[in-house]
């Protein structure tokens, strides 16, 4: 939420066409625009969290927000490789295009992948499904999670979120602390004084670690544009079938089954975020390049997951208490 | 043309109004989106609040909304025509100081929140000299609930001078600027109200746009050693990299430089930009360099300029001012690891020089034990050496965290007092 302002006072022309950002070995001895300096600090998180910690994985849903941070850790180590494994954690639920984007992307940056996968949980009984109509396997996705980091003894997992997103994030820290049970207790956070990051833990312990904690989502759609980082086409306008459920346009690609009343029609949609098909909307849209998207955004009224997130309506804190338990 | 940058911190006692105004604030704004006005107004009418309860918009937590009260800092983003806004809604209670101290570390301006019917109290005293300790160069003290003293000039002035003076005291310089303000009927927040006619200075937000974020001069390149990009003979890659973000000044293929704590002089045989050549480099980058000389820098040294004018100082014994965050007390002979830059040390503390007396804003001298959310003075002797600014300088080589560990957290912020 609350980046909408900013939205408005932005006019759509003076964003910069991807290519006149600094560039050339002429360096230039401007200071960095607000763009840059984001990129510079996500960047410096990036080096010193992995320089700090022995098993770090990038967590990577296929979304816009872990396709800027895959870039950001390309560029951190670049010329040399990312020097980890990113993370997939799968639901078995996702959109067939995101997976197929997935494994382009990894490719790209020629890192290796790891897959969580929920249906696994399911199927050895560390979970159990939700039933009815409205099931989800969002909030299983925390075990398949936990369990993937135990087992790899993963002491550290970049994650894409934002502090713009939602109040609970907007409490986290860069580096957020998980005891032995993956658990985040919001009211006794480590002080986190400056930039100088403590990743120091005991064994057992993880820590999450947010270098876009600062951006919001226009940055983000910015970002994108300047650097002409790919995304699923599913967040470009497109034909598709969907039903309309409290107040969301639902795919019925999603293994969900209708209610009585709900009818398929056909329309242009376009997603504004990216995750399980069972809670993720698709809004009306016919944005179909990045700058019709960053159009969209700066007019936007409601905030990216009000619009598209299912799973954040249940209650007033349903966030934090996903979070507590160990969600992303 | 292009807008500029501000980080802004907020702190206020229990009841003064804080979330209030923050929510006033992005609400005049029109920084909320519609499902965020939505569920405040759900909220608010679950409490039982008349109307919409525009405190509800900051305070995040579950623990926080039902006790209506700030716990953790929480960060929001808006912007205006001129200026975009990077905000840390610190809590005011002294139980929460730790986090008032995160929020406010990285701000160019704070402001404090004083209820107008309470007057400076010692809780307004101590988010001043946590402000001013931390070195953010304008506290704006925000003069809430005008309405509740009948828009009274003189009950702004006395507070408004209080707070000019209990300031003036402290240690460590900072500029006060006071504003009235009403957070719940939104006066002199976003426009200027007629009922506070008598005041000749703008509005908050006015107020806000417009103030010049002090920011110290460059002190010289340094760069902290962050990670090393080891050469790869497969992809044709000879060089050895040394990663890090450069400050304080440029850096340039073919520039004298050093490393620290060591000494060792090489030069700058390359720099790249996120896998790029380029010729120089400005303050802020996140860079790799490759170094001339064969010369095998790691993680934890300093490049620097080779100017020893501009050079930070390598020193084993640092004085601090600093913030204690940990729930044990701390003396001379405890034993402590300090991160400086991307360097961690052993560190004992050899004395403790005083603590800051809130209620009346001076040292107290005699003092051998800070405890938790003490401000203080201390001597600390490190098991090896760090290349040091004075923490004024507003270089990272002017600020450290103090680990405790058994615990792993962290327990202090210093502030290098001065590094000669």
């Amino acid at each position: 939420m609350s980046t909408l302002a900013e939205r408005h006072t932005i006019p759509s022309g003076t964003i910069m066409p991807s290519g006149t950002a600094r560039s050339s070995g002429s360096g230039g001895l401007d200071p960095l625009d607000e763009l840059e300096l984001l990129e510079a600090d996500a960047v410096t998180i990036i080096r010193e969290v992995t320089a700090e910690c022995e098993r770090p994985r990038l967590l990577f849903s296929g979304g816009k927000d872990s396709a800027v941070l895959l870039h950001l850790a390309a560029k951190a180590f670049a010329p040399g490789r990312i020097p980890f494994p990113v993370l997939h954690v799968d639901t078995g639920h996702n959109f067939p295009s995101v997976i197929t984007f997935r494994d382009r992307a990894v490719a790209q940056y020629q890192v290796s992948l790891e897959i969580a996968s929920v249906q696994e949980s399911i199927d050895t009984g560390r979970v159990l499904e939700e039933v009815g109509p409205r099931a989800s396997r969002n909030r299983l996705q925390t075990v398949a999670l936990l369990d993937h980091l135990v087992a790899n003894r993963v002491d550290v997992a970049f994650g894409g979120g934002r502090r713009d997103e939602e109040k609970a994030r907007a409490k986290e820290r860069i580096l957020s602390f998980r005891d032995a049970f993956g658990q985040w207790e919001p009211k006794s956070q480590r002080p986190e004084p400056w930039d100088v990051l403590n990743a120091r833990i005991r064994s057992g312990e993880h820590l999450r670690a947010f270098p876009l904690s600062n951006w919001t989502e226009l940055d983000i759609w910015r970002y994108i544009q300047r650097e002409q980082i790919e995304l699923p086409e599913l967040y470009f306008a497109h034909e598709r079938e969907v039903f309309r459920r409290d107040g969301m346009l639902l795919a019925t690609e999603a293994p969900l089954a209708l209610l009585p009343g709900e009818k398929p029609f056909t329309t242009i949609v376009r997603y504004r975020t990216v995750g399980d098909m069972t809670c993720t909307g698709a809004i009306a849209s016919a944005a179909v390049t990045l700058e019709e998207i960053i159009g969209e955004v700066i007019l936007a009224e409601v905030s990216e997951r009000g619009a598209s997130r299912a799973d954040d309506s249940t209650s007033e804190a349903a966030m934090e208490d996903r979070k507590r338990e160990g969600y992303f | 043309m292009g807008r500029t940058l501000l980080r802004l911190a907020t702190a206020g006692s229990v009841d003064d109004g804080k979330s209030t105004l923050l929510g006033r604030l992005l609400h005049d704004l029109g920084a909320l989106s519609t499902d965020t006005l939505e569920a405040v107004q759900r909220a608010s009418t679950r409490r039982g609040d008349a109307g919409v309860n525009l405190a509800l918009v900051t305070d995040g937590l579950r623990a926080e909304r039902e006790g209506g009260i700030t716990i953790d800092v929480a960060y929001r983003f808006f912007a205006t025509e001129t200026r975009s806004f990077i905000l840390a809604d610190t809590p005011g209670h002294e139980q929460y100081t730790r986090n008032m101290v995160t929020g406010a570390s990285t701000a160019d301006v704070a402001v404090v929140l004083v209820d107008a019917r309470a007057g400076l109290v010692m809780q307004s005293q101590r988010h001043l000299a946590i402000a001013a300790l931390l070195g953010v160069g304008t506290v704006i003290v925000a003069v809430n609930k005008c309405d509740l003293v009948g828009w009274d000039e003189e009950v702004f002035r006395t507070v408004a001078k209080d707070a000019q003076n209990f300031a003036a005291g402290l240690p460590w310089p900072t500029e006060v600027i006071a504003v009235p303000v009403s957070a719940l009927l939104g006066d002199n927040v976003v426009e200027p109200s007629p009922n506070l006619s008598w005041f000749e200075g703008p509005a908050l937000l006015a107020l806000l746009e417009s103030i010049v974020a002090v920011r110290p001069d460059p002190v010289g390149a340094r760069m902290a050693v962050q990670w090393i990009i080891p050469p790869d003979a497969a992809a044709g890659r000879e060089a050895r990299l040394v990663a890090g973000r450069l400050e304080g000044g440029n850096l340039a293929v073919g520039q004298a430089v050093m490393l620290q704590p060591s000494g060792r002089s090489t030069t700058v045989a390359g720099i790249e930009l996120f896998g790029r050549p380029v010729t120089n480099a400005v303050a802020g980058q996140a860079i790799a360099v490759e170094l001339a000389d064969d010369i095998d820098a790691s993680r934890g040294e300093l490049l620097v300029a080779a100017d020893a004018a501009t050079a930070p100082t390598v020193l084993d014994r640092v004085e601090v001012d600093v913030c204690w965050m940990g729930d044990r007390s701390v003396q001379a002979g405890d034993r402590y690891l300090v991160k400086h830059t991307t360097r961690i040390v052993r560190a004992m503390v050899e004395e403790v020089h005083g603590r800051l007396d809130i209620i009346e804003g001076i040292t107290d001298h005699r003092a051998t034990v800070l405890a938790l959310n003490d401000l203080g003075r201390m001597t600390l002797r490190l098991s090896a050496p760090i290349a040091a600014d004075p923490y004024a300088s507003g270089a990272s080589t002017g600020r450290l965290i103090i680990i405790d560990e058994a615990t792993n957290t962290t327990v202090g912020a210093a502030m290098i007092r001065s590094a000669s």
